[in-house]
């Protein structure tokens, strides 16, 4: 075999897997506009009936704008929370930050499904389920590692000394952090909320488990939606959610490139 | 500044974190674990059911053999992907990273009803095969273990090309062509020089995607039959249908120590958390 046309095959077969990847992705977005009841490929006619249904009624769209509310408070805390974890991580020995970096990453590696069953009793006993604030607090708890984790990735490039220089100059302590240390950060922190947002606004396994009929987040009724009536409302709410999800990464692209 | 007070400020910093993570996840977690202890009839009765039962030995077993399966499928295809990521110029390298950052910030429900639509016996995929005469009818492809296999590696397949790629590119590109000018076949070249440099991408991206795929519970629900469940959705029954909550919770705890276990694992021996960017 010679090794160009070796070359080809490889690209190909990367161009296959490519397709793969971004199938399942590409494939709701035709079924929104279907005219049938039903899922069909290819969709039959075009209509925007599902987009209709989706706006008017109440279950769909109240639980879209629960979902953006929960989203952008957890948003708040977890970025707020998070980028003080980092800072106070950056502060500590080497060998001491290891394990307390660990503590504070376990809600990622946990599997979601146990943070949801070990929540549910708390939860219950202190009245948070089925509300706002026990979904806010819930997925803070998500999303603090993507904060933590992308503060720290700058936090870690941070040359002191231009911290030092600003104090050496006169600048106090606060005056050093909020002039120098944070406008250099402020990239990590962004991404950290862009994170944060969309680790709520996609979350569904804690939802499921603490969501209930006065506070439903989107994913749950999407949920509700696939397992029980498959309707073509749930690819027009797909869609939707990846426009915000498009906007998300763009916006997450553009902090990175800076 | 001394010592001390770097750490006062670092204590001040860190404490409404830890509070918070303590109070929100380590102890009902810790809480969770002390309840499968908690049988009158002894501390390991639900244990003793878990790997004693017929029954959980097959969910034990199934899940950590799908786990296992979805882990060698990504490796299949996420080594030639993360070769062609490594090797293209800036356009493909581009159009190849959108093609692995979509699935991985879109929602998993959306993925999900898409592999819903494009797999069901009215979907594309039975179709193009039926207009193909290969089949009459349909396969059945979704709501069974192929179903959840094809969703899984979709899913999963970022985990293993991420850590993948960023091995390849620390690899000298001279150390296979100088493996060729010493008279190796391109074959031999590649399987006794490149491949064993990779092989802690290898390692670190099985076990990455292994540990994730054992506590997996969206994918399996929606994509998987009703017979053939898988732990994550043996412990949310034992929750949300028969309010076994100790039962629930012991196979919480398995579930819990084997991934530490794994993560611990690919921490000391594969650089695991250097991917997550925290060293």
């Amino acid at each position: 075999m010679t090794g160009r046309m070796s070359s080809s095959i490889l690209t190909a077969v990367a161009a296959a897997i490519c397709v793969f990847l971004v199938m399942p992705t590409l494939a709701v977005a035709p079924i929104s506009f279907t005219e049938t009841d039903f899922i069909t490929f290819p969709p039959r006619g075009f209509t925007l009936r599902w987009y209709e249904e989706f706006f008017t009624r109440p279950a769909w769209i109240g639980s879209l704008g629960t979902s953006a509310i929960v989203a952008v408070l957890t948003a708040i805390l977890a970025t707020t929370l998070g980028t003080m974890i980092a800072l106070g991580l950056g502060q500590l020995p080497r060998r001491v930050g290891g394990a307390v970096t660990f503590f504070f990453i376990l809600p990622m590696v946990v599997p979601t499904i146990i943070t949801a069953a070990a929540l549910y009793t708390p939860f219950a006993r202190s009245g948070l389920i089925a509300s706002i604030p026990g979904l806010v607090l819930a997925h803070t708890v998500l999303a603090l590692p993507f904060v933590i984790i992308n503060v720290s990735a700058i936090l870690q490039k941070l040359d002191h000394r231009v911290v030092d220089a600003a104090r050496s100059l006169g600048a106090t302590p606060a005056v050093a952090f909020r002039r120098v240390t944070l406008p250099i950060l402020a990239p990590g922190i962004a991404a950290g909320a862009v994170f944060a947002f969309i680790t709520s606004f996609d979350e569904v396994v804690v939802s499921l488990f603490i969501a209930g009929a006065n506070a439903t987040t989107l994913p749950v009724q999407m949920w509700s939606g696939i397992r029980f009536e498959i309707s073509p409302i749930v690819a027009a709410a797909s869609c939707l959610l990846l426009i915000v999800s498009c906007v998300l990464l763009t916006i997450f692209w553009l902090i990175q490139r800076r | 500044m001394t010592e001390k007070s770097f750490t006062w400020r670092a204590g001040g910093l860190l404490l409404p974190g830890l509070l918070f993570l303590a109070a929100l996840f380590a102890w009902p977690v810790a809480r969770l674990v002390a309840t499968s202890f908690s049988d009158p009839a002894g501390a390991f009765v639900h244990y003793e059911r878990i790997f004693l039962d017929p029954v959980y030995i097959r969910v034990v077993g199934r899940t950590m053999a799908l786990s296992a399966e979805v882990a060698v499928l990504c490796l299949l295809l996420g080594y030639p992907l993360a070769y062609q990521l490594n090797r293209s110029g800036p356009l493909g390298k581009a159009i190849i990273l959108l093609c692995v950052l979509i699935p991985f910030w879109t929602n998993l429900l959306v993925r999900s009803y898409g592999w819903i639509v494009l797999l069901n016996p009215q979907g594309i995929i039975n179709g193009l095969l039926r207009e193909a005469g290969l089949i009459e009818g349909a396969v059945p492809l979704v709501y069974n273990t192929t179903g959840v296999l094809i969703g899984m590696t979709q899913i999963m397949l970022p985990y293993m090309v991420l850590p993948l790629a960023a091995v390849m590119s620390r690899i000298d590109p001279t150390l296979p062509s100088a493996a060729r000018s010493l008279g190796a076949s391109p074959l031999a070249a590649f399987t006794r020089v490149y491949l064993p440099l990779t092989m802690p991408g290898i390692l670190a991206g099985l076990l990455l995607v292994f540990m994730l795929s054992l506590g997996f519970f969206v994918v399996p629900a929606l994509l998987g039959g009703p017979r053939d469940i898988l732990l994550a959705q043996l412990i949310d029954f034992n929750i949300n249908s028969t309010l076994n909550w100790p039962f629930a919770a012991a196979l919480s705890t398995v579930l819990l120590g084997a991934t530490l276990a794994l993560y611990w694992i690919g921490d000391r021996f594969f650089d695991l958390g250097r991917l997550w960017g925290t060293r």
